[in-house]
């Protein structure tokens, strides 16, 4: 009975969605930082759209991992040891950006705060870009032997995906933020942004399209090739609407186009949850990759109840923090006298 | 090294580097919270400051925490895929519930607390950072549970090799996880604790040492006023005094807490891994009694070059069994039985690479487990000791005008720290060879365990280990100084650093007077947006 693992096969593609979704826009905005705004107050203005969401929004990544981890031990396992050094990048680029939102506003000094802009920017570029090859080569194909273990030395996972991929998600995260800019805040930062979703749209979704399409040509459905026609429309309503300035379909829109995509790709190779491009005897499948029945089940029914929740609660902050910000209302920047000399330690008593 | 020797050393720098930010974010959350609370309930202004302060200062190790946690969970995967494969049945679930039931939980919330002081009504605002504080004890209890499931296998059946989980409750209510999740939480709050102490402590010296409070004839504190420093009032007396008295108290009951539980947990080591607490005492021969000292040469292979110099006995059957007589087994008669039941050489399979058909060392580093075990008891009764002594000092209101007093109070706040990481090293070392630890329990699985040299990855290289603990460990040791500055410059602006409304209105006593919750209406319209803003 292949049931299970047919359901944690979905909740893993609905689980990257969701993190393409929400953290696309905030690895997006990270990349604008030094793209988009133009000065300090604008920066401000951009990462206080994402500032009470963006962290949230990466446990999402950090689900899908344990997720596949628990539901599909080999799947993690060769994928993760296959992708070290990439995947070494991911991690460095997003404890930089972690920090550097924390930190940045913390001294008051231009030089500090252009340091942790461009950890901000370049971290948001090879998160998005990292995580992008990972899953374009989780559908493509790695070097596995047997055992699932890479061969071939240590960059024996490179090909012309990984790179077309890691394009197909940092240009969906910018396009993604451009719509959450304009849906986020008003004046300048607002407009500019619409205009630049309206003007790049066809760009910034091209290397998507075209890992979507290649992925269909490989090992393309009748149902996935029909999602991949169908996403169209969406892109199309979304660019649409952004011109009417109907901001808020244009974001929603462009995440219908992401949900059939995603499921474009992820229906495609299925069964298949990593091929190797060896010999399609070791491929790790859903069947073969995958946890106990027993192990499964109890995950199902915790994520049955633990899932919707966290949406029901991640929406609520949204609400909360919906109203728009714009450079009026960044306050500014807070420095402070020490109450207390450094010398305290240094002189003697 | 080889790539074993080089993943073991990755995984244990970052582990110990992950768990200086995590319990610091576990104990101080939780004091925040109810510093907060005690706001809510009172309105009393000192509370308000108090939560500001130390909240600020959360933060900014909070996302220490976060950061260096996403590297944990790649790590299993990226350099021990051998072991995700072995154990990805039982030991994935608690990772992913983590992060499904704790992780999202703490993220949210705390976003919510932070940005939403002004959007949230004050007993939601206050509600959030409870849930983000819950959540992040649960996140604990699931990656205890993980742990605990390699210290002390169990609900599980081998099937093709591996082990499948069988019963899920046995494995959420492994007696190992039970005993450990209290021991680590009151681990953290010991750190809380000496972090209040020590830095509420250097706030009183310096008002004393700037003449801003003064000691009257009787020997108790006059609170006084530097008009020229913003925040540096009465109030901000009572911030630290209370804060002193807070973190004290928080720092003796916490190492009761870590006594009490970590007895419970020794003596379940004891029937669990017996090596392990041979080790822990460098006891070659059965015997009773506890080592305060032994000399010699710990880490030799031949454990009788050790000699106990200071003996205490009966104490050692004490914390195995509860009396003071049954002889407690020492290195030399576990080996053999080690062996007998888990071979005396690793298996001629491929897994294990060079080392395959080499003779097991089924004892674990002695010097790291003997004084491991020593410094985490050792650093533990001194920040206790240490702040009952503050205690007493303070008694009348303030502290003395010594400043070698004021730099120990400060340096102290390591202790705790350095009892924790003794004490996950002490455990985790004391574990080799084993990365899943055998279960000896007559009802225990005996057969379900993996040895650390299986567990690598096979297909990552010895030079991609070497990229990344050498990029990990520099961007952490860059990341450990940057922190450490941050919060001394914190520390150093006192509440105002984290009450910007302090230094802009310095006459203005409205803070004072605002009645706590519900003191939102003379906000400006700009405030709506955003209370707080990066």
């Amino acid at each position: 009975m292949e049931l299970l693992p047919t359901i944690w096969f979905i909740a893993i593609a609905v689980l990257w969605t969701g993190y393409l979704f929400l953290e696309g826009f905030d690895l997006g905005v990270g990349m604008l930082m030094k793209l988009f705004a133009r000065n300090n107050t604008e920066r401000r203005v951009l990462l206080n759209t994402i500032g009470p969401v963006w962290d949230g929004n990466e446990v999402w990544l950090l689900t899908a991992g344990g997720a596949t981890f628990a539901a599909f031990p080999l799947w993690y396992a060769s994928l993760f040891s296959a992708l070290y050094l990439p995947l070494l990048v991911v991690l460095l680029a997003l404890i930089f950006r972690a920090v550097a939102f924390e930190y940045r506003g913390k001294v008051d000094t231009d030089s500090w705060r252009n340091r942790w802009d461009w950890a901000i920017a370049l971290g948001s570029f090879f998160a998005a870009f990292g995580v992008g090859a990972a899953l374009a080569l989780t559908t493509t194909g790695l070097p596995l032997n047997a055992n699932g273990d890479r061969v071939g030395g240590p960059l024996a996972w490179f090909s012309g995906y990984a790179v077309l991929g890691g394009f197909a998600v940092v240009g969906f995260s910018l396009l993604h933020a451009l719509a959450f800019l304009a849906l986020k805040t008003d004046g300048d930062v607002r407009h500019r942004a619409r205009q630049w979703f309206v003007r790049l749209l066809p760009v910034l979704l091209l290397p998507i399209a075209a890992w979507a399409l290649a992925i269909q040509f490989l090992d393309g459905k009748p149902l996935t090739w029909a999602a991949v026609v169908l996403a169209v429309g969406p892109a199309a309503a979304a660019w649409l609407l952004a011109r009417k300035g109907s901001e808020g379909r244009a974001f929603l829109f462009l995440g219908a186009f992401l949900v059939l995509g995603t499921a474009s790709i992820f229906g495609a190779v299925f069964p298949v949850v990593l091929p190797s491009t060896l010999d399609s005897a070791f491929d790790l499948t859903i069947s073969n990759a995958s946890s106990s029945n027993y192990t499964l089940g109890l995950m199902s029914i915790v994520a049955a109840f633990g899932l919707p929740l966290v949406i029901a609660y991640q929406a609520w902050t949204y609400w909360v923090f919906r109203r728009r910000v714009s450079a009026a209302h960044i306050p500014e920047a807070h420095s402070f006298l020490p109450a207390v000399a450094a010398k305290a330690f240094t002189t003697k008593g | 090294m080889d790539a074993l020797e080089i993943a073991r050393w990755q995984f244990g720098i970052t582990t110990v580097y992950h768990f200086m930010m995590v319990p610091l974010t576990i104990g101080l959350g939780l004091v925040v919270a109810v510093i907060q609370t005690a706001w809510y309930r009172t309105g009393k202004p000192e509370y308000l400051r108090m939560t500001k302060f130390w909240g600020k200062l959360f933060l900014i190790n909070f996302i220490m925490g976060v950061a260096t946690g996403i590297v944990q969970e790649f790590q299993f995967g990226m350099a021990w895929s051998e072991y995700s494969r072995f154990v990805g049945d039982v030991f994935g679930a608690p990772l992913a519930l983590e992060a499904l039931l704790a992780f999202f939980v703490e993220s949210t919330f705390l976003g919510l607390w932070i940005f939403g002081w002004k959007q949230l009504k004050p007993a939601i605002h206050l509600v959030c950072l409870w849930v983000a504080v819950i959540g992040s004890a649960l996140s604990a209890y699931f990656i205890i549970v993980a742990n605990s499931w390699m210290q002390h296998p169990v609900g599980v059946e081998m099937v093709n090799g591996r082990p499948v989980m069988t019963d899920a409750w046995a494995v959420f209510t492994n007696n190992t996880a039970l005993v450990a999740v209290p021991h680590t939480l009151f681990g953290a709050l010991a750190v809380a604790g000496g972090f209040l102490l020590g830095i509420a402590w250097y706030h009183l010296w310096r008002r004393r040492h700037d003449g801003v409070d003064t000691v009257g004839a009787d020997g108790r504190v006059v609170p006084g006023e530097d008009s020229r420093i913003p925040g540096r009032d009465r109030t901000d007396y009572s911030v630290w005094i209370r804060s002193l008295r807070i973190g004290a108290v928080v720092a003796m009951i916490s190492f009761a807490g870590t006594a009490v539980t970590g007895d419970l947990q020794g003596k379940l080591m004891f029937q669990q891994q017996p090596m392990k607490m041979a080790a822990a005492e460098a006891a070659c021969h059965d015997g009773t009694g506890f080592s305060v000292l032994s000399v010699g040469n710990v880490g030799s292979k031949n454990c009788d070059d050790v000699v106990a110099v200071i003996e205490v006995p009966g104490i050692l059957s004490f914390l195995a069994k509860g009396d003071f007589t049954t002889e407690v087994k020492g290195v030399n008669s576990l080996l053999p039985e080690y062996k007998a039941k888990y071979g005396t050489n690793l298996p001629d399979n491929p897994v294990y690479g060079d080392r395959a058909g080499q003779e097991i060392q089924y004892v674990p580093v002695m010097e790291v487990t003997y004084w491991g075990f020593r410094m985490m008891i050792g650093f533990g009764g001194l920040a206790a000791l240490a702040a009952l002594v503050a205690l007493w000092i303070t008694r009348k209101g303030t502290v003395p005008e010594s400043r070698w007093l004021m730099r120990l109070a400060v340096f102290g706040i390591l202790a705790p720290f350095g009892a924790n990481a003794a004490g996950w090293i002490f455990t985790e070392m004391g574990r080799q060879p084993f990365v899943v630890a055998p279960n000896p329990d007559p009802s225990g699985i005996d057969q379900v365990f993996m040895f650390t040299a299986a567990a690598v990855s096979p297909g990552v290289s010895a030079g991609e280990l070497i990229a990344s603990l050498v990029a990990l460990t520099a961007v952490y040791a860059v990341l450990l100084v940057v922190e450490v500055k941050l919060l001394v410059k914190y520390i150093r602006g006192g509440v105002v650093s984290a009450m910007p409304e302090l230094a802009h209105a310095p006459a203005d006593e409205n803070e004072d007077r605002t009645p706590g919750p519900g003191g939102t209406g003379e906000a400006k319209p700009a405030d709506d947006v955003l209370a707080f803003a990066y």
